[in-house]
This record gives C-alpha cells, structure tokens and sequence, in this order.
C-alpha cells in the first residue's frame, strides 16, 4: 500500500509584540473591539501608561524573545496624556532604530504609529498591514 | 496753633493766625477773584486783582488777599465801591496789555468795562509768573524764567531755545490763567497717541478695580523725574500717598491655585489696511467702550478727535479673528459687543450706524432678540469683510470723511461708504507673557496660547498639574457670563481639593531606589510635572509621589533601573514580553 503523506503547509504566521499607550492607541484597540472591527490575532498587546515608558531595551528583548516585530503605539504630538512622552519615545525611536539598522533588523520590522483613542479602525489598519509585510519578510531568526 | 477771629463781609469766621486771607475767604464762601494765585505755590502778589479792604484797629487799607495773612480782630470787605473802583482799574491796566483774552473780558463785564481807557494791547501772557513758579516749586523742572525787566519782560525759556530739561508735562499750560501756554504740535502728538488712557499720572485703573485705590504711573509722574512736585501728597487729607513705596515679593503657601489671567485685545494695528494709528478717527472698540462710560473721559458723549459729534459710524467685526493673518478662531464676543456700541453711540449721538460683519454669531440668552432690536433701530447690517479704510475720496459726499471699501455680498456689489468714525472689533488673544505663566505652573497651552484645560467636558477647569485651575479667557475667548461660570466651577474645585484635606495619589506612580541611583540626573529634566528633584547631599535624585502621574518616561530612561513605577516595573514588563511570546 502505497501509503500518501499529506503534506503539511504550516504557513508562516509573524509574532509581534505592541506596546499600546494607555489613553490613546491601547483605548483606540478597544474601541475596535466594541465596534466589531477584526484584525489579525498576531498583535497581543503589552499595555503601559504612556509609550514614553517604553524603554528601548524591551523591544531588543522582544525581538531577542523572537518577535518578529515590534508595534508601538502612542498619542499623537500634542495630545499626549501625560503632554510629552510621546516626543520621548519619537526621540530613543530615531535612535533605536539606527542600532537596529545596524543590527541588520528590516525597518518594516519595529514600527512607531500615533493613534488616538477614537482610531479604532486604524488599530485594525496597522495591524493588518504589519502583519501582511512581515509575512512577506518572514521570519525574524534573532536567536540563530 | 493760634486761633483768630476774621469778620469777611459780614462773616465771622476763626482761622489759624497768619492763614492767606484768600483762604479763609474760600472757606466760609466768599469769592474773590485772583488771576496769579494758585492753592500750590507760594502767594505772590503780583496781579493785584484780588485787593480787598482791610479795617483794622480803626485803619483802613486795600490789600491783595492771596498774600495778606490775617490776625485777629480785622474786618474785610471784598465788594466796596473802593475795591471795586481799584480792581476796575487794575483791570483797564491787565487789558491795556492784554486787550484780547476772554476771561480779562469777562471779568471786564462784571465790573462794568466796555471801553477800557487805555486801549487793549495784543499779549496774551499778565506776567502772573504761576507758570514760571509752577515749573519750579511744583514741577521742580526750573525751565521757565522772566526775562528783560520793565515793558520788555516776558515769560521764556533759557535763551529762547527749547528747553531738554522740559518734561512735557503741561502744568504751565494748565496753571496758565489767560491760555496763553499751549503745549506744542509735537507733545500734542504724543499725546494724541493715548487719547483715551489715563488723564492724569495717578488714577484708579478702573471702576471696578480690587482693591479700590489709585495708583500712581512710574513712568509719567512727575516726581519720579524730578524728585519735586508731590500735589497728590500735598491735597490728600489721609496722608495716604506714599511715594518712596516699591514693589516687593511675597511667598504666600496655597492649597490650590486659579489661574484666571485673562487676554489681550489683538493689536488693531496688525491689520494695517484699517488705519489704525494712521486716521485719527479710527478707533478700537475699547477706547469707544472708554469713550461711552458716563464716567469715562469724554463723560459718556461720543466725539471725534476734533470735538465734534460723528453723523456716519462704521463698525467692522472680526478684526484680528476669523483671519488667516491675524487668528483663525472665532474670538465670540465681538459681535455682541459691537451690537451693544452700535446701540449706545445710536442713543449718544444720533449717528447712523453701519455693521460690517462676516456672520453674525448671536447665540446666547436674549443675545439674537438684541440683534432683532438693532434690525429695528435701523442700524444697517452689510455682510462682507471690509477691504480697507482710506481717506481717499472720489466723489464730493466722501470729502474729509473716511470711506469703507467692502464688498456686499449679499447685494452682491462692492460699496463705499463714507463715515466719520471707524470702530474696530478687535478680536481677544493669548497674552503676551502666557507662556511665562504656563511655565511657572507646568500647564498646557493650545498651539493660539490658550490655556488647556485637562478634558473640554470631564474637567474643564483642571489642568494637567493638580491644584491649579483655570477660568475665564485664559482658557479661550468668553463672555462675561461663561467667565463667571468657569470662575465659580473653577473656585468650586478648588475649594474642594482643600475641604477634603488629601490628596489621592495616582496608582502607577514611579519611585526611585537611592541606593541604585547614580545621580546622573536624566530623569529630572525627562519629567513634565517636575516631579523629580536632585538631592545635592544625597547626590541622588528624589520623587515626589505626590506630584508623579505615573507616565514612567524616567523609569524608561534610568540608565541604573534605580526608578521604577508601581504595576510596571522593568522586571514585569519583560516577564509579560517573554509570556505573549512563549511558544
């Protein structure tokens, strides 16, 4: 008996952290949830009060975890709860993304987005969007 | 001091012994003319127009009343046929000099002089010396003098040149009993800059100021520039003026604060092409707001800048709001008080009264029936941004008027119309010094320089640091009745934060661990609420709980990991970081 084996297609899904604000980006993720708007489940979302606590090194370790992408979320200029944390993480962005360059991460990979709290379909835009261009990137292989 | 007794036509009166006599006169009533004679400087003597009678132990004499003292027991007469005879006389002399000037002809009449027999001269100036004594007692300026003696002297300045010592401060012009001192083009000029500003160097700011007390302008007082004159001293019964005060600095401790700093009129002349500062019968809406106030300096009436009463008044909204150049924003109290001057410079001077409007915005209580009640008055409404006011004129009826280029556009044509006042609307703005006030109590501004408020409907008088508060124009533009809402919500709040007597500290608030931080001070100037503060002993940075909101921005960026935030410390956001990524 010829015996067939099924081939087995476990196409590649991206992993991707977000760190989401919690006044603006992470109220908007909720907002789409109450208004019914699917997006893709590769996002799971690390909540901090503002992104300007989002140090750094969480996303090398993130990516060093093996995400193969990092989303972070804040305020836009100016709107920012806590008035300008969002300048400080647009500020160690610049400066993390050119370690990361060097690093030899793809710039699709770490994405910053301003989001506010009444962008709900703009969650599910982001995400949909990373999620397609990493799956054309593939994976990100940080511990080989 | 002695007391004395005085009989003044009849009077009997007390008074100080060596009192003027002229003083004790004005005190019980009796009027005697004077010409060289000032309450403010020294008797002199020298027009002799107020001679009086003098019985005195059995003697009888003609005095001038400014300069004799009194002592007890004389008797005066201001009105016998001898003084009357004399002060005749001395006036025939006055006019022989002086032909001309009205208050010598109007006292002229009284004593019933219709051709003086010594002919009437052409000077105006009696040589009274109130201005020269004025500028120097007073003033303390010293610029004016005698010169020449005999028929040659006159009044003059040093060499005749004008003078630099001269502070323009026309009290020879004002003492002047014959008019014959006027202040030059020049100063009129300057002056004329500040048509409707304070009229003098000390003043109450306002009707309604807080507390209700004059206050003296360093800037154009006379003492502050010549270290003389103090009359407001000199006139106030209560002692009350002080001029050696200063300014000082007090530290008060509050629980909470109101900021309530108000705005700033836009400055008219930001819109060059309404002439402001250029005609002079442009005004603000303000200085017409000054000009209608029965108290104000033109006692209510208004009139343009020659003396006359307006037949034709242009008011244009919108200056300086609603405009790309100037503010985008609406400034929303325009319209209403441009329909309230429209009302009452209707009701002061009779003139008609055009609108020039982009819409008008009457929402609020009553606010549209008053726009219906000028529709009725006959105050016209024309609908378009004016383009421009110029004294330009192209046909006869636009002579010596000044004439509004607009365009209707709901006839659909461009008009000129001439009038002979402009009022501009000004619009209201941030202050200047905002930013300074935004500063010292860590606020937010809106990108025109408003205050922000922490949520327009959940908190609209909170800010983003607690305890401060904020109401009225600070805000944004507002009415009177929006101002007093906020103000009331505001003081509310306020109130509230002390009663309770604590304070609920945000759950996510950071801290930091002494014997971790190195003192490297990057986080003091990362915090927005100047929450952290650098402990010069201790070398090390310390948070005040009280004020962190708990954003974590210093605990991102603390190179040691000494400052961490409750609920998100390093260690747990990595573990949450390694969790949604387990395989």
């Amino acid at each position: 008996m010829a015996t067939t084996t099924i081939p087995v297609t476990t196409a590649f899904e991206p992993r991707i952290v977000a760190f989401f604000c919690n006044w603006c980006t992470y109220t908007a993720s909720d907002l789409a949830g109450t208004a019914r708007l699917a997006y893709e489940p590769n996002a799971p979302v690390i909540r901090v009060m503002c992104s300007g606590r989002i140090d750094p090194q969480f996303v090398l370790k993130a990516l060093q975890e093996g995400a193969d992408g990092v989303l972070i979320g804040g305020c836009h200029p100016g709107d920012c709860h806590y008035q300008e944390g969002n300048y400080k993480t647009l500020r160690r962005f610049r400066l993390l993304k050119r370690i990361l360059t060097q690093f030899g991460v793809d710039d699709a990979r770490v994405r910053l987005e301003w989001i506010s709290a009444s962008e709900g379909d703009r969650v599910q835009h982001v995400i949909n969007e990373m999620t397609d261009q990493l799956r054309t990137l593939g994976p990100w292989h940080a511990r080989n | 001091m002695k007391l004395v007794t005085v009989t003044i036509d009849g009077i009997k009166t007390e008074a100080e012994d060596r009192t003027p006599l002229v003083q004790v006169a004005q005190k019980v009533g009796v009027k005697i003319p004077t010409l060289c004679h000032h309450p403010l400087v020294e008797p002199y003597g020298v027009c002799r127009i107020c001679t009086v009678e003098v019985h005195m132990r059995g003697r009888v004499r003609l005095v001038t009343a400014c300069n004799y003292p009194v002592t007890n027991g004389i008797e005066v007469f201001t009105q016998t046929d001898r003084v009357r005879r004399t002060r005749k006389l001395i006036l025939e002399w006055l006019l022989a000099r002086c032909g001309h000037v009205p208050l010598l002809n109007t006292m002229a009449g009284e004593y019933g002089i219709t051709e003086p027999r010594f002919g009437r001269g052409d000077d105006t100036c009696i040589l009274c010396g109130l201005c020269v004594r004025v500028c120097s007692d007073v003033v303390g300026a010293n610029v004016l003098g005698f010169f020449n003696r005999g028929t040659t002297r006159y009044v003059g300045t040093p060499y005749d040149e004008p003078s630099d010592k001269c502070i323009a401060c026309g009290a020879c012009a004002e003492v002047c009993p014959t008019g014959c001192i006027t202040i030059d083009d020049e100063a009129e000029q300057i002056r004329g800059e500040l048509p409707l500003g304070p009229m003098t160097a000390i003043y109450i700011p306002t009707m309604q100021a807080v507390p209700h007390q004059p206050v003296i302008d360093y800037d154009s007082c006379i003492h502050f520039k010549t270290d003389a004159c103090r009359v407001c001293a000199t006139v106030c019964e209560a002692k009350a003026i002080d001029h050696g005060q200063q300014d000082r600095h007090e530290e008060i401790q509050v629980g909470s604060i109101v900021v309530a700093t108000g705005f700033q009129p836009v400055d008219a002349q930001k819109v060059p092409q309404y002439g402001y500062g250029r005609y002079p019968n442009v005004f603000t809406a303000l200085q017409v707001e000054h000009m209608v106030n029965a108290s104000g300096p033109n006692n209510g009436q208004v009139l343009l800048k020659d003396g006359s009463t307006p037949k034709a008044v242009g008011i244009i909204h919108c200056v300086g709001s609603r405009d790309k150049n100037t503010h985008e924003y609406c400034s929303r109290v325009c319209c209403m008080y441009s329909l309230k001057l429209a009302h009452l410079v209707h009701e002061r001077s009779g003139a008609k009264i055009y609108n020039f409007y982009i819409d008008m915005r009457s929402a609020g209580k009553g606010y549209e029936e008053f726009y219906n009640h000028l529709l009725e008055e006959g105050c016209e409404f024309i609908r378009g941004r004016v383009a421009e006011v110029s004294d330009w004129a192209v046909t006869p009826m636009e002579t010596d008027k000044l004439v509004i280029r607009v365009e209707d556009t709901l006839a659909g044509l461009v008009r000129r119309i001439p009038v002979d006042m402009v009022v501009l609307s000004t619009g209201l703005e941030a202050r200047e010094d905002a930013d300074d006030v935004r500063r010292m109590f860590n606020m937010s501004c809106s990108s025109e320089g408003w205050f922000l408020e922490r949520h327009p409907k959940l908190a609209p008088v909170s800010t983003f640091t607690d305890g401060v508060f904020i109401a009225g124009c600070a805000q944004g533009p507002k009415d009177i009745p929006d101002t007093v809402a906020q103000a009331g919500a505001a003081a509310a709040e306020a109130m509230a934060l002390i009663d309770t007597g604590q304070v609920e500290l945000e759950a996510y608030t950071a801290w930091i661990t002494e014997e971790r931080c190195s003192g490297c001070q990057i986080c003091v100037p990362l915090c927005p609420f100047s929450a952290i503060e650098f402990n010069k002993e201790k070398k090390v940075s310390t948070l005040n709980e009280a004020l962190c909101k708990g954003c974590g921005t210093c605990v991102a960026a603390c190179p040691s990991h000494a400052a961490q935030q409750h609920h998100f410390t390093d260690a747990q956001i990595m573990a949450e970081i390694e969790g949604v990524l387990v395989r």
